[in-house]
């Protein structure tokens, strides 16, 4: 099996010199409800192969499917949250394919009934600008099993000796969101991409509805890409990039595609409209299957299902339901705060924006909580390929280290140290000073004493911080905190240096 | 002393109730006289004497501790292969799944089980439901018993030759187009299609889902009543199954009162088109309940005579989805294809569809497939749909009229086996005048209304009833079998199997 790397690409200026990009996205969600969509096995994530599995979601002949009632709710409040109108009465429908991994060689999907349509979602880019991308649809259907084929060099099916199914994930509830053509985003399209899928995961994060783990499959995207030159109205053939499972590889995709389609059009070709496989160690598509108007998936209405009705007291009682949106919930937060915009964009980033609010309610000032979670926990976090939430550290201990450091007892360096201590689960921060013997020396007699040995020691220093050179202070102040072992507040060195010198 | 497997099911269980005789005894009897007959008749696919006899101590242990189960326990049963039934073979009459057992019961079966009904074995069916004589079975044809050389009709050949036959005083049978009421018509037994979505279809392998429906084989109204509340009712695992109770089908069956009733006769299923000794003793069956007080009304049903183009677009769409699942991944057989070395997936599927599926399935599979395909959808899978709508809007009109509808079931009396093999749309016709009852969901009935004169065959008479009013026929239904029963002296045998000679039929 050879992955095909040789595909011309433009550069993105010449691409976007002549062409205005057209995108699609459609944006798989995994419900996190217990049971599956239409049978009561269980959907716990990593068990044992074939373990969660009935006569039902086998495709077992003779079984019969079941609607799990929560997972309309999940969709109705998913719908909801994107502004959409919901269906009064809508079915399911088969999509007919032959495919080993599925059970019934149909999937229990909805075609022209979606459960909620025609809405949109305002997903705010880097530069705070805002875009909206309209909403078509969002419709229910079951999951396939995986396929895991054995033997083979690349683990395609190709050269496979043989292949094994794992039909735990056969049934589970998926929620599809598709997107209307997204026009107008010019050289921004990649950025507007990512951004939509980051939006959209933050929104079901906080519906609950799913853990929109892009790296587990839980969330997946497929992103359909086209181009128009410049000033046509007629929309470019399109490609589906399959499965992309990162927000960076979403915009990557896009902007690959983008290259890639225009080198086409350029030398004189077109394109084929395909599904495309993204390759995230060398970031490039390669061909898939190719789809064409050709493929028929036979749909027709799934006879063995009632339709589903919601009433209009269900739609409203689960209106009420909703979370903040996401991003009112950001702007009231970083008013609250007091961030800048860039800080607020670190934080979000950094996906800190509970944990500093559960700090900031434990008594932390909101400075401090940024600066605690988004820095030196962040940075150990990533050096140690971990997640902030591996470390014993609660936001009440962080409220407390803070506490600490503004009562004057820790100056930053010691802070640190305590810090360290917490996360070596040594207890909490009080604890931790204490045991360490951690406390800024408070006897302004002994301060006053290092201090004037130190003017003392370096009389040429001194000399120039008398005629005028502030800055010259730095290095008698280093030596105080030196002479003090470091527990000494630096600020207030600082000012007795400059009492005596000036 | 009376030979039991002649009683009926009613009558079982009231000897079984007066301990006169035990459940043992019924299931041996019948077990005994397919052990006996069998070999001609070829209802059954697969007997399960220990199976039935261990159910059949239980029932005897319950009764005798005073816990009898319900009004049927142990009364021997037939169940149409078509059922999954777990722990015995399930084929549907196809290669597709020879020796397949499935892991799990069909709802009906669970109940059949709790209610205390001994299941003697799987009965003979034409492949996956798919045709009108048993012919269409990959285990070879059943035979009627009325004469060995005909058809005991189909799909649901087998169970209701199991029941002329006296193999079995009640069977279980699924009617998509009719394969519970031809059946019985041309054996003389009485066979019930409930109302759509009355008795649950989980475990039924499906045939097309929209219009599949279990339902009783039974040589008696009451008998089909008594069963039909065994096993009908709501259930969580079919969606489709009705949230209500089962309508007063017993009562309704013990009451057998026609009076003032409004009897429709739908003018488009009967006279032209039918045999005359069908056609005969239908209208003197009418006259029968008109003597016990009904009124008779003329109905007129004009679009069910696009019923039979709008099924054999709806089933075969429907099947050729449900049939899918027939992939050789999973369960059933698998077939590699010749002379490749390492076949793909794809290969392997079509290979063992290819061996797996016998004409008539592969014949409706491609029908379905192209009536679903994009561009032919709305000119066919959507006009049948429309054509559906007006059938069931020609019901409504007509049950305005008339509190019962009735037609002879079948047009002809058996034909010999072989006859219609060829001729797939004369086959087809077969099922024109129990096809509507699928497409609107009603329910209906067939019970023997006598011999055709130039024959000596049976002829079977149809009583439809509004949805959820099953009782309504199964009053009807008792009413004019009290009636024949008193003209006739008793119920009608087959003669060939009547005494103990029929080994010694040259076959």
């Amino acid at each position: 099996m050879s992955v095909a790397t040789t595909d011309a690409v433009l550069p993105y200026d010449e691409v976007l010199a002549k062409y205005d990009p057209v995108m699609g996205l459609e944006v798989h969600v995994e419900l996190g409800t217990a049971t599956k969509m239409f049978c009561g096995c269980a959907t716990t994530f990593g068990a044992e192969p074939n373990t969660q599995t009935c006569p039902v979601c086998l495709g077992l002949p003779g079984a019969l499917p079941v609607v799990n009632a929560a997972a309309v709710e999940s969709a109705i409040r998913i719908g909801l949250a994107l502004n959409c109108q919901v269906a009064e009465w809508c079915r399911f429908a088969r999509k007919n394919y032959f495919y080993p991994d599925m059970p019934k060689n149909f999937q229990t999907s909805q075609y022209d009934e979606p459960i909620v349509f025609d809405g949109y979602l305002d997903v705010e880019l880097d530069d705070g600008e805002v875009f909206r991308v309209d909403i078509e649809r969002a419709h229910m259907e079951e999951d396939t099993g995986k396929s895991l084929h054995v033997g083979g060099s690349t683990g395609r099916i190709q050269g496979a000796d043989y292949s094994l199914v794992d039909y735990n994930r056969a049934g589970i509830p998926l929620v599809e969101i598709v997107t209307r053509p997204i026009r107008g985003a010019g050289e921004r399209a990649p950025e507007v991409a990512r951004a939509f899928v980051a939006t959209l995961r933050d929104l079901l994060k906080a519906l609950d509805v799913s853990d929109v783990k892009m790296e587990q499959g839980s969330m997946r995207c497929d992103a359909n890409v086209s181009l128009m030159p410049k000033g046509a109205d007629q929309l470019g053939t399109r490609t589906e990039t399959k499965n992309v499972n990162s927000l960076r590889s979403v915009e990557r995709a896009v902007r690959y595609e983008m290259c890639r389609h225009a080198a086409v059009l350029e030398a004189g070709g077109s394109i084929l409209q395909e599904t495309r496989h993204w390759h995230e160690d060398t970031g490039v598509t390669t061909s898939g299957r190719p789809k064409s108007d050709a493929d028929d998936y036979r749909y027709f209405p799934e006879p063995d299902l009632v339709p589903v009705a919601p009433s209009r007291e269900l739609v409203d009682q689960l209106r009420g339901t909703l979370p903040e949106p996401p991003g009112e919930r950001r702007k009231r937060l970083q008013s609250a705060w007091g961030y800048s915009d860039l800080e607020m964009r670190d934080v979000m980033n950094a996906g800190a924006v509970e944990i500093i609010e559960e700090t900031v309610a434990a008594g932390a000032t909101p400075a401090a909580a940024r600066k605690w979670w988004t820095g030196e926990l962040a940075r150990r976090a990533n050096a140690e390929g971990k997640a902030v939430s591996d470390f014993n550290v609660t936001p009440a201990y962080v409220a407390e280290l803070d506490g600490m450091v503004a009562s004057g007892r820790l100056n930053d360096s010691m802070a640190r140290q305590v810090l360290e201590g917490v996360i070596n689960g040594e207890g909490a921060p009080t604890a931790v000073a204490d045991a360490r013997g951690l406390e800024l020396v408070q006897d302004d007699g002994a301060l006053e004493s290092a201090v004037d040995e130190v003017i003392a020691a370096n009389p040429d220093v001194a000399a120039k911080v008398r005629d005028g050179k502030v800055q010259a202070a730095g290095a008698l102040i280093g030596q105080v905190m030196k002479a003090m072992k470091g527990q000494a507040d630096a600020a207030k060195v600082r000012e007795l240096i400059l009492q005596r010198l000036t | 002393m009376t030979d039991i497997t002649r009683l009926t099911a009613a009558e079982i269980a009231d000897r079984l109730a007066r301990k006169e005789i035990s459940s043992v005894e019924a299931t041996q009897a019948h077990l005994d006289r397919i052990a006996a007959v069998d070999g001609d008749v070829h209802a059954f696919l697969h007997v399960d004497p220990e199976g039935a006899l261990a159910a059949a101590r239980q029932a005897d242990e319950q009764r005798a501790a005073g816990e009898s189960r319900s009004a049927l326990a142990g009364v021997p049963i037939a169940v149409k292969d078509v059922v999954a039934t777990q722990g015995q073979p399930t084929t549907a009459g196809s290669k597709m799944l020879q020796g397949w057992i499935p892991p799990y019961d069909a709802t009906l079966v669970t109940r059949l089980r709790a209610a205390g009904l001994p299941i003697l074995g799987k009965t003979n069916m034409d492949e996956f439901a798919m045709g009108s004589s048993t012919e269409h079975s990959a285990y070879g044809p059943s035979h009627n018993p009325w004469d060995l050389e005909r058809t005991p009709g189909g799909s649901g050949g087998g169970s209701s030759a199991a029941v002329a036959a006296f193999e079995a005083p009640l069977a279980i049978g699924t009617d998509t187009g009719g394969s519970i009421r031809q059946p019985a018509s041309v054996t003389g037994t009485v066979g019930a299609k409930p109302t759509y979505g009355g008795v649950s279809r989980y475990g039924l392998i499906a045939l097309a889902s929209s219009l599949d429906q279990a339902g009783p084989c039974t040589r008696s109204v009451l008998d089909a009543a008594l069963l039909h509340e065994v096993i009908g009712g709501h259930d969580v695992m079919d969606s489709t199954s009705i949230d209500a109770p089962v309508p007063p089908v017993v009562d309704a069956a013990r009451k057998a009162d026609v009076k003032g009733l409004r009897i429709g006769v739908i003018k488009e299923i009967s006279g032209e088109g039918f045999q005359p000794g069908v056609q005969k003793r239908f209208e003197e069956s009418l006259q029968l309940l008109v003597d016990r007080g009904a009124e008779v009304v003329e109905v007129s049903c004009p679009t069910f005579e696009q019923g039979l183009a709008a099924y054999y677009l709806i089933l075969p769409s429907e099947a050729s989805s449900n049939l899918a699942k027939f992939d050789a991944m999973r369960y059933g057989l698998r077939v590699s294809p010749d002379g490749v070395d390492s076949p793909s997936a794809e290969q392997v599927m079509a290979a063992t569809r290819d061996a797996g599926f016998g004409d008539e399935v592969k014949r409706r599979i491609i029908l379905g497939t192209y009536a679903l395909s994009s561009g032919y959808y709305d000119a066919y899978y959507g006009q049948a749909q429309k054509v559906r709508t007006l059938i069931a809007r020609d019901f409504a009109a007509a049950f305005e009229k008339a509190d019962v509808l009735v037609s002879p079931t079948a047009p002809t009396t058996a034909f010999k086996l072989g006859d219609k093999l060829d001729d797939p749309m004369a086959m087809y016709l077969n099922d024109v005048a129990t096809i509507p009852a699928n497409l609107a969901g009603v329910p209906g009935l067939s019970l023997p209304s006598g011999l055709a004169d130039e024959d000596g065959l049976p002829a079977g008479f149809q009583i439809l009833a509004p949805a959820a009013k099953d009782h309504l026929m199964y009053g009807v239904g008792a009413a004019l079998e009290a009636a024949l029963l008193e003209q006739w002296g008793g119920p009608l045998t087959p003669p060939e199997l009547a005494g103990d000679h029929v080994k010694e039929i040259a076959r």
